[in-house]
């Protein structure tokens, strides 16, 4: 299939419907609406479900209903309506449900604005619910990877029964670009053998996330932290770029990591030993690979639409061998490749310098 | 799971009376003389009666009847406190065929569900919701309804409901028989054997608007908690009629024309 040029929110929406989406519960919010208004009519063209909820709590728990019966389904919102849905998230994460849920992020907290913000990283893949889980969340920083990762976010809701966020910010779901679409795939053919579709000739199936007795409760945790382990071990996520023979390494996911490769690019023109490492999975970190270039480099700059919150990934990878610095802007404020080139020259000078010393 | 009792009578007589096929031969956790498993019971009969156990799913609330999904013979699954008619949204959205029940309190439906009832019904969702209203808190252990009356003392409310403070009880049929999508509300009361045989039928009836598409029903049942009203069951009946019969008649708010004709 040919590129064509798409926006964001709308891409992610074709590559669902492409993925065998067979159902869709939603709220409207800015800056990922487009998503929702999309799928209101290509679901429904297509014969399958779609519903504008009535708030996001209501949104994720028709999600949850929908999951339990055995559908390839997905919501999307932004920040606040996130935050709205953590207590579903956590019913889902207790009841081992594959669902896909999109979010836009923007400027906070509170209502904040409708601008791109990374300033959720701590709620995606630390506080989605509460509960010990973490989603497994995916972080795009073009069209064509937000298409990719919505294919992949099933895929590996269904791998490993369970939740995928799909983490962009606010730029990612609104700008153009050429992308190309996969080939439209065909709709699950059987439910799983757990889905409520009545106890005909089996015993029931029962979904629920209660365990009265603590050590049944532990078992379950125990079960979730299993899979997680093997969720570590197995899907950690990455871009790497001019990461041989460097002395700083910059990390930055989403649109951040994408301007900071201009920033890299311009810096290595000026004779500057620096390599980009873009995490494509926030949760599980990369962090493998990033303790392995630890082992090189003499510093490490983070950069961030936030105050400083992967930061707290890359140090506990790096642990402690080289100094980490920080770069971020927040509120809606998109960094500028001026400034990362900035904060990367500050951070070169240093490390050289104490390399002379 | 344990499967249904089959109980062989003596020879020479007949057996009139059982298990429903819809409930699972297992104790329940409800405290004595509680109604709780009397409107389990009439569900069941009527899953039974028409015979669409193998097609039902039920959604159970947070609330003391948070296993219900245990006690019945059906597919079952657990909501988020309030949500449960969110999630048969859900379920019903991707298999109309399947019968979607949602089991609620009234704290469960009247307070923290607000909104989720409301939509259910305003979109005329097919599901059918028993609703138990007992005018407390139970499974925490006695605070204030949405519908505890003015007066009455709780373990939130000890002087008694207070309308200065907490407002006046909410009659939730009569708010959802205003809305178009409600095809059947009705409300019912579990103190004495008429009016559970009025109830069951009610059930039933509840459950044909759904089979037949009809749109959103629900059966609200006056139930009793003995335990945090801190009566005895037999006297706890009693305050039913005497108190909550009043202030929530029992009779039918919403019947449309289609129902009528069932
Ligand atoms: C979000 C959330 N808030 C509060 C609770 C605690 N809680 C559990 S049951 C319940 C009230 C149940 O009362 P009701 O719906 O009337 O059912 P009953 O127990 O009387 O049958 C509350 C407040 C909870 N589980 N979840
Ligand atoms: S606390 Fe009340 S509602 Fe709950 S089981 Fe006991 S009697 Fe029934």
């Amino acid at each position: 299939m040919a590129k064509e040029m798409l926006k964001g929110n709308n891409a992610i929406a074709e590559a669902a419907v492409r993925a065998g989406l067979e159902a869709y519960f939603g709220y409207p919010i800015t800056p990922q609406t487009e998503l929702l208004e999309y799928l209101s009519k290509r679901l429904v063209e297509l014969n399958r479900v779609f519903l504008q909820a009535e708030s996001e709590v209501a949104a994720i728990n028709m999600v949850y209903g929908a999951a339990c019966a055995g559908a390839r389904v997905m919501t999307s919102s932004s920040s606040p309506g996130i935050s709205l849905m953590q207590e579903g998230l956590s019913y889902i994460a207790g009841s081992e449900l594959p669902v896909v849920i999109v979010d836009i992020m923007r400027g906070g907290p509170g209502l904040g604005n409708i601008l791109p913000s990374q300033g959720d990283y701590f709620q995606v893949t630390r506080s989605a619910g509460h509960g010990d889980f973490h989603p497994i969340v995916l972080a795009p920083s073009s069209v064509q990877e937000a298409i990719d990762f919505t294919i992949l976010a099933f895929e590996l809701a269904e791998k490993y029964r369970h939740m995928v966020l799909l983490a962009a910010d606010g730029q990612i779901g609104q700008m153009m670009e050429p992308a190309e679409l996969p080939p439209m795939r065909p709709l699950m053919e059987k439910r799983p053998d757990w889905a409520l579709t009545g106890a005909g000739d089996r015993p029931p199936n029962i979904i629920s996330s209660i365990f009265l007795v603590a050590e049944e409760m532990e078992n379950y945790n125990k079960m979730i932290q299993n899979k997680l382990k093997v969720i570590r071990a197995n899907e950690q996520r990455w871009d790497e770029i001019y990461t041989e023979d460097i002395d700083l390494l910059v990390v930055g996911y989403g649109t951040a990591g994408r301007i900071a490769l201009t920033a890299v690019e311009e810096a290595r023109e000026e004779g500057m030993k620096v390599g980009l490492l873009r995490p494509q999975t926030l949760y599980p970190f990369p962090d493998d690979r990033i303790s392995e270039l630890a082992d090189y480099v003499d510093s490490v700059l983070v950069v961030e639409m936030n105050a400083g919150q992967m930061l707290d990934d890359v140090r506990l990878a790096v642990g402690g061998q080289v100094p980490v610095s920080f770069f971020g802007r927040m509120g809606g404020v998109v960094p500028m490749p001026d400034e990362i080139y900035n904060a990367i020259k500050e951070a070169y000078t240093k490390t050289t310098a104490h390399k002379a010393a | 799971m344990e499967s249904t009792t089959s109980i062989i009578p003596p020879e020479g007589m007949q057996l009139v009376y059982e298990r429903p096929k819809a409930l699972v031969d297992v104790h329940t956790h409800y405290c004595p003389g509680c109604t709780h498993g009397v409107a389990h019971r009439l569900l069941a009969e009527a899953i039974d009666e028409l015979g669409v156990r193998e097609k039902t799913i039920l959604v159970a609330p947070v609330g003391c009847s948070v296993f219900a999904y245990a006690y019945f013979n059906t597919d079952g699954c657990e909501a988020a406190h309030g949500r449960a008619p969110a999630m048969a949204t859900g379920i019903k959205r991707i298999d109309p065929s399947r019968v979607v029940v949602t089991y609620q309190g009234d704290g469960d439906l009247a307070a923290i569900g607000t909104a989720e009832i409301i939509h259910a019904a305003a979109r005329g969702e097919c599901i059918t919701t028993l609703f138990i209203n007992n005018a407390i808190y139970g499974m925490t252990g006695g605070q204030m309804a949405p519908t505890t009356l003015l007066g009455q003392k709780t373990k939130s409310s000890p002087m008694g409901r207070d309308a200065k403070i907490a407002g006046l009880p909410i009659r939730m049929s009569e708010v959802l028989a205003t809305l178009p999508g409600s095809a059947y509300i009705v409300r019912r009361s579990l103190h004495d054997v008429n009016n559970i045989r009025k109830a069951k039928k009610a059930i039933v009836t509840a459950l044909k608007a759904q089979i037949n598409g009809l749109g959103f029903s629900m059966v609200e049942l006056l139930s009793s908690c003995p335990t945090n009203w801190g009566i005895p069951a037999d006297k706890a009946l009693e305050w039913v009629e005497e108190n909550m019969v009043p202030y929530y008649p029992l009779g039918d708010y919403k019947v449309i024309e289609a129902v009528k004709s069932l």
